[in-house]
């Protein structure tokens, strides 16, 4: 039999873990949109800035309503902005994928299909989970990344089925990425946990179908699946590739800088 | 072989229908490589407020314009034809948007 005592240890310990999960989802968002939103002004042309803005913007509004629900979860009377612009790159558990250096422009869509394939199997199925906000974030999301994976699609396809050069720089960009698409579906203790709460959706239930997605995209380009070794993960532990800290450094700059400021 | 530049995509005049019963209305235009990808375009670049439930895209170098200089022997004529104008009639009350 269960004390009193008992179950409010098992609700904090309960509430730790949502956080916890909750901000892996955010801190992937955040830092792809970030990541995006290096490339306005960038693109290949002004309508496609405006393209890769509006997806990244897709990217922020999910990450901050996901930060301002883990700072509400933990309780510690920490907002988005302090979660996003206060927290160290050891504190950041987002998958190393998304904070890759945004390479070329095939690089960048190839990433952008993967995340956007592996977001929309999560979402879809997360838009049923038994935490009510965690559903109904999904639910708004889904919709978004369905856009998302559109979009990164329609250019898969033309630069991989288009001229030599595009071809050959569509199949780098994948090569690029795709040591990094394993740590999508990495299971631990925590995923594991809260999926059999009903709260979490086990990521390795998503390794099938959002990688299917992907590889029919990539046979239509006429590209090849890249047979790469997977590269060391960390990401959910907070261990990143030297190229978060820097990314870091330009996103948390301004609000370090002048705490508090508001326009 | 010549690469592609940008100023091979072609340009699209977009039109957007704000709600169901309205009209497609003409509201700017883009480049595109491809038609799919004016589709998409179109709406990252004139729905991004909900301006829209659909839109239709056709190639710039498709519509036959009228001449600026054909300006007064097109239009000008109508200019005192007043009788064109449904003016004459009494709009019964209650009949709106005639």
């Amino acid at each position: 039999m269960t004390t009193p005592t008992d179950r409010t240890a098992d609700r904090t310990a309960d509430r730790t873990a949502v956080v916890t999960y909750t901000l892996r989802l955010a801190d992937d968002a955040l830092v792809l949109a970030h990541r995006l939103g290096e490339w306005i002004a960038a693109a290949p042309q002004l309508e496609e800035d405006i393209a890769v803005g509006n997806i990244g913007l897709d990217l922020l509004g999910q990450a901050r309503a996901l930060l301002t629900y883990a700072g509400e979860t933990e309780g510690a009377g920490r907002d988005e902005d302090a979660l996003a612009y206060f927290r160290d790159e050891r504190d950041f558990t987002n998958c190393q994928l998304v904070e890759l250096p945004g390479g070329d422009f095939a690089a960048t869509m190839a990433r952008l299909l993967v995340v956007a394939c592996y977001q929309y199997e999560l979402y879809r199925r997360l838009a049923d989970s038994t935490d009510e906000t965690l559903a109904a974030v999904a639910a708004k999301a889904v919709k978004e990344v369905d856009y998302h994976r559109d979009h990164a699609t329609q250019w898969v396809l033309r630069l991989g089925d288009g001229t030599d050069v595009s071809h050959q720089r569509m199949q780098a960009g994948l090569d690029l990425v795709w040591p990094y698409v394993h740590e999508l579906f990495e299971v631990d203790e925590l995923t594991t946990a809260l999926a059999a709460a009903g709260v979490a959706v086990d990521p390795a239930e998503l390794r099938e179908p959002a990688l299917q997605a992907v590889e029919r995209v990539v046979a239509e380009a006429t590209l090849t699946v890249p047979d790469m070794r997977p590269a060391v993960t960390g990401g959910r532990r907070g261990v990143h590739t030297e190229h978060l800290g820097y990314l870091l450094a330009e996103m948390q700059h301004m609000a370090r800088s002048h705490p508090g400021a508001h326009w | 072989m010549s690469e592609p530049t940008r100023r091979d995509w072609p340009l699209w005049e977009v039109f957007v229908r704000a709600r169901r019963g309205l009209s497609h209305v003409h509201v700017g235009s883009l480049h595109a490589p491809d038609a799919p990808m004016a589709v998409r375009n179109a709406r990252d670049v004139y729905t991004r407020r909900q301006e829209g439930v659909s839109i239709w895209v056709v190639p710039a170098a498709q519509i036959t314009a009228s001449s600026p200089d054909e300006k007064d022997a097109f239009f000008d004529p109508a200019a005192d034809k007043i009788y064109r104008h449904p003016t004459f009639y009494d709009v019964p009350e209650g009949v709106d948007h005639l």
